[in-house]
């Protein structure tokens, strides 16, 4: 089981945070920490700013207001060169789908991060490779995205987040666009890979059985974080 | 719980060869996980009846060096309402006698809180949700086991969309109610 209650101070935690699309309010003042090594869901319907608060978390959009903390360091008042290296090395984003470059093989999708933080080539597709084995998509290094199913693209995907050694994987419905086996082959890969690796993920998703996966739940409804109960 | 025919869960293990109670029991609950443990004197009583209806019959005495015990085995008639049983479709139930429901109308009608109710329930359900998935994505969780998990994690997460569109409903309600 992954470190839930071990250190007092959140890895990454949010306070207040108000952002708006436009006209459209979506986030009203929300609050969630996130602690080193947990896997926390995020869930609630659609509409409810989701989407908008891992952005705002992962550096991706800043707040109109409120604060995000990520170990000691106020990254909603970050220089664009800080937070995107911060994205780099210490945070992987996974999304539904579309995210892996599809004029490259699987082997080369993985491995970009590394080649992009400096490595040398042979030793980021070496990497690349142990990492595609991990997610059990050993066998499909030179296949490209679109010679993939849904499930092999997520778990590439995931590799390619998790090949960095990040602190925190984002993932933004990863298995949204999977059938049923398919999400929980994505599912059972992404937390076990996090648990033995220490790394604390936030999963945003509308489905229930997909956030049984994770330690613990917040529910986001208008754009600001329910109230959590305690299960009998 | 999953409630079941015992009557024909016995039928079936006895399918795969003669077996004692107690060894039946055994089995039961290694196959059968997430349902209640069958108690020894279910079996006994399950065992009599079966052979009083010819479905089967006693293969003889097992001793084994421990204390005595009867061996069953199926007969050819209890094969063929075995075969029939499980060709069977079970009726499509709707549930609505459940407690859950019984709970929120009630609340609803007694001017209690079902929203409350409801969230607390939610957690509840996803307590008993993570554990399953953990027991099914277990290494080396048999093949009974995930597909017994599996059912369950299924019929919860029926009950969460439920529960999440009467919350959804009753906050459409109140909207309405104090808007008039």
């Amino acid at each position: 089981m992954s470190n839930t209650t071990g250190s007092a101070v959140p890895l990454l935690a949010a306070r207040d945070l108000v952002k708006a699309h436009g006209r459209t309010q979506a986030l009203r003042g929300a609050s969630i920490e996130l602690r080193a090594g947990e896997i926390l869901a995020v869930t609630g319907a659609s509409g409810g700013g989701k989407s908008t608060l891992l952005h705002c978390l992962a550096g991706i959009v800043r707040p109109d207001t409120g604060a995000v903390t990520y170990d000691g360091e106020r990254l909603d008042q970050l220089p664009e060169k800080r937070l995107s290296e911060l994205r780099r090395t210490e945070f992987g984003v996974v999304f539904q789908f579309g995210q892996l470059i599809p004029e490259l093989t699987a082997l080369d999708n993985v491995a970009l991060p590394l080649l992009l933080a400096g490595a040398r080539r042979q030793e980021a597709q070496a990497r690349a490779g142990e990492w595609l084995e991990r997610f059990g998509v050993r066998g499909q290094e030179e296949l490209r995205p679109g010679e993939m199913s849904g499930g092999q693209t997520q778990r590439v995907a995931l590799a390619r987040a998790l090949v960095t050694g990040p602190k925190i994987v984002f993932a933004d419905e990863p298995t949204g666009a999977l059938d049923s086996l398919a999400s929980e082959q994505v599912m059972t890969a992404l937390t076990h890979t996090a648990r033995e690796s220490g790394t604390a993920v936030l999963l945003i998703t509308h489905d229930a059985q997909v956030a049984a996966y994770a330690d613990r739940e917040v529910r986001l409804a208008d754009g600001t974080v329910a109230p959590l109960e305690v299960a009998a | 719980m999953i409630r079941m025919s015992t009557r024909h869960i016995l039928l079936g293990l006895l399918a795969t060869g003669p077996s004692h109670g107690y060894d039946l029991k055994r089995r039961h609950d290694e196959r059968f996980p997430q349902a209640r443990p069958l108690a020894y004197g279910q079996v006994y009583t399950t065992l009599q009846r079966l052979v009083r209806d010819g479905l089967a019959e006693v293969d003889g005495i097992d001793s084994d060096g421990g204390p005595e015990r009867t061996v069953y085995r199926s007969t050819e008639d209890g094969a063929r309402e075995l075969t029939e049983w499980a060709g069977k479709i079970a009726p499509p139930a709707p549930f609505v006698t459940n407690e859950i429901f019984a709970k929120v109308v009630v609340s609803i009608l007694s001017g209690g809180d079902p929203d409350a109710y409801l969230r607390a329930q939610r957690a509840a359900h996803m307590t008993r949700m993570r554990e399953l998935t953990a027991v099914k994505t277990a290494q080396g969780s048999d093949l009974a086991t995930v597909l017994s998990a599996d059912y369950a994690l299924n019929h919860l997460d029926a009950d969460l969309r439920w529960m999440t569109t009467t919350a959804a409903r009753l906050t459409t309600l109140t909207a309405e109610v104090d808007a008039g």
